[in-house]
């Protein structure tokens, strides 16, 4: 498989176009809602123009739903369908913790070996790790993920 | 090709250079692979391929005899210049200013009006920053020279919907600090200038009309002339960005008319850091300075300072010398190779490029129609792919474009677009090269399995 193949292997581009989570409406990006176990955030790429805004609800100690707004390139919207599929259902803590593991994996410039067990659809993300002016297009939700997850453990 | 000579009927300002020295013949590609020996980047492999270099639009690549100018003077001449008297600030003075020289007569000026600065953006915001201090009591110790600078609530700058938005926070900025208003001319759905808004937008209370030569994401030539003409009627100063015009086109800003120009010397084969500023004399002397410090002064007391005149009035501090020196180099490379002969060249890869992406299923090519006029550039969008995964693809290939923005998000906005791919060529590049540019644009959407119109990532 050539470096281009691995860095768009099936499974991006399947969620790339499926978008999990991806439905949340526009109407509703402005502000966050100010509600208790809920946090938004608003990340945005100046290189390319891409942007989202995720917003993670936090209900009886779990992640109950990750949805997002956005706009951009196949890695990015990719690894946000990737990361709201993976989220729902786990305790803050290990989203916190799998945020970190997906951040060391992009910052490996391709020597790191992806933890399919850990990270799951994730994984196949691997590939952008070898190309540093891409990793930010996968890192975007992620880091959306990690301010909105703070927000919402803090009102919870 | 037939659509370049339809393309080269068309009026535009250039101008025919008398000083080149060159024949008439045209460029070819068997002239163009000699002129690729010149320069040593381009024949590297990258991800096992040949590099395919497009993106001259943001920066361009250097001949040897430019690297080798630079090298020259800092093993022969290096020192500070308009300072010591010793032999060897002689010669890197007289180095210096023959390289002013040079480049001012490159583009038509007068030595005493080419102000050196950092690059194109740096030149912009000298000028905004000069006006601002026009607009304050006893500016520049000529408050009454400087006062036909000065701005003022009810005043209005004029800029163009089109603007790199180096042409346009500037501005912004200024009028943020005077008061004034800034207005644009906006563009129609092709990215044409909408010239009959721009006489209605040009009034009695325009101050300053600042717009582009060509623009960087369309390729499209503005008539210069005709702006130029309608601000001066009204009494404003006109400022031309001509980064993209300066590297790629014949250039004689006084035939333009314009007040001031400013472009960048690494778009024009130079190295970076060093760009110019253009300013009729009788401006120059008047217009306050930016930056203040050593070697721009005449007498200086613990309360006050007396300036020098253009150019040294507003190259303060220790200048970028081998820079300038360098970029010399590169004009004396391209007038020999001849603007003319470049810019038709590139109207003939521009063409090229433009009628071969049109005619792929589902890609979007910004600006001028084939066959219309247009510089050796073209932004595009593949539909249902972002640019970024397009700028992927052809790097997979060798293929070094840009992607993004390009500096000009109102224009995107303004055309639906978020991000485009811009192909840039320069007189290096072969009709080979874009031909595998469009062999690879034409295989984008079915790598991404896009297969119906907007069904895809």
């Amino acid at each position: 498989m050539s470096d281009l193949d691995a860095l768009y292997q099936q499974t991006i581009l399947d969620h790339a176009r499926a978008r999990s989570g991806g439905d949340l409406p526009e109407s509703q990006t402005a502000a966050a809602p100010g509600l208790p176990g809920t946090g938004q955030s608003h990340q945005l790429n100046p290189v390319c123009g891409d942007e989202i805004t995720l917003r993670v609800e936090v209900d009886g100690g779990k992640v109950t739903a990750v949805r997002w707004n956005g706009a951009g390139c196949a890695i990015s919207m990719a690894s946000a369908s990737v990361l709201s599929e993976l989220a729902e259902g786990l305790v803050p803590k290990e989203l916190q913790g799998l945020i970190e593991n997906f951040r060391e994996l992009m910052r490996s410039r391709g020597r790191m070996e992806a933890d399919e067990e850990v990270l799951g659809d994730a994984a196949a993300l691997s590939g952008v790790s070898k190309y540093p002016a891409r990793v930010k297009c996968a890192m975007l939700s992620w880091v959306a993920a990690e301010d909105a997850l703070q927000q919402a453990v803090t009102t919870s | 090709m037939a659509l370049v000579s339809a393309a080269g009927t068309q009026q535009h300002d250039t101008q025919q250079h008398d000083t080149q020295q060159h024949d008439a013949s045209a460029l070819d590609d068997v002239e163009v692979r000699r002129i690729r020996n010149d320069f040593p980047i381009l024949s590297q492999q990258v991800s096992g391929k040949p590099l395919i270099y497009l993106d001259s639009g943001a920066t361009s690549q250097n001949p040897l005899s430019v690297l080798e100018a630079e090298q020259e003077f800092y093993e022969q001449r290096n020192a500070a210049v308009h300072r010591g008297a010793h032999q060897l600030a002689v010669a890197a003075t007289d180095a210096f200013e023959h390289a002013r020289a040079t480049v001012a007569g490159f583009v038509g000026a007068k030595d005493n009006e080419l102000v050196w600065t950092a690059n194109a953006t740096a030149g912009l915001n000298l000028l905004a920053y000069s006006f601002s201090n026009a607009s304050r009591s006893g500016a520049g110790n000529q408050p009454s020279q400087a006062q036909r600078f000065a701005l003022a609530p009810g005043d209005e700058v004029l800029v163009t919907e089109m603007e790199h938005h180096a042409n346009l926070i500037p501005w912004q900025e200024l009028c943020r600090r005077t008061g004034a208003t800034l207005k644009f001319i906006p563009v129609d759905d092709d990215g044409a200038l909408r010239l009959e808004e721009a006489e209605r937008l040009i009034t009695g209370r325009t101050r300053i009309l600042a717009f582009t030569h060509v623009s960087n994401v369309l390729g499209v030539i503005n008539p210069v002339r005709e702006l130029t003409a309608l601000a001066h009627n009204a009494g404003a100063l006109v400022v031309l960005d001509a980064c993209q015009s300066a590297p790629h086109l014949p250039l004689d800003l006084k035939a333009l008319d314009v007040d001031f120009a400013v472009f960048s010397g690494h778009k024009m084969l130079g190295p970076t850091g060093i760009g110019a500023l253009y300013g009729r004399a009788e401006l120059l002397d008047a217009l306050p300075p930016f930056l203040t410090g050593g070697s721009m002064i005449t007498t200086v007391t613990m309360s006050e300072a007396r300036y020098l005149p253009a150019p040294q009035r507003f190259e303060a501090g220790t200048q970028p010398i081998s820079q300038a020196v360098a970029l010399a180099a590169a004009v004396n490379y391209l007038r020999e190779t001849g603007m003319d002969r470049i810019h038709r060249w590139e109207t003939e890869l521009g063409q090229r490029l433009v009628a071969g992406l049109d005619a792929i299923d589902g890609v979007r090519v910004l600006g001028p129609k084939p066959g219309r006029e247009r510089t050796g550039l073209a932004a595009f969008d593949v539909q249902g792919v972002h640019a970024h995964d397009v700028g992927q693809f052809l790097d997979d290939r060798g293929i070094a474009v840009r992607v993004g923005h390009h500096c000009a998000q109102p224009l995107h906005r303004r055309l639906g677009l978020t991000a485009t791919t811009r192909a840039s060529a320069y007189l290096y590049n072969t009709t080979d090269e874009v031909d595998q540019l469009l062999d690879a644009a034409g295989r984008i959407r079915g790598y991404f399995g896009v297969t119906t119109r907007g069904a895809g990532v």
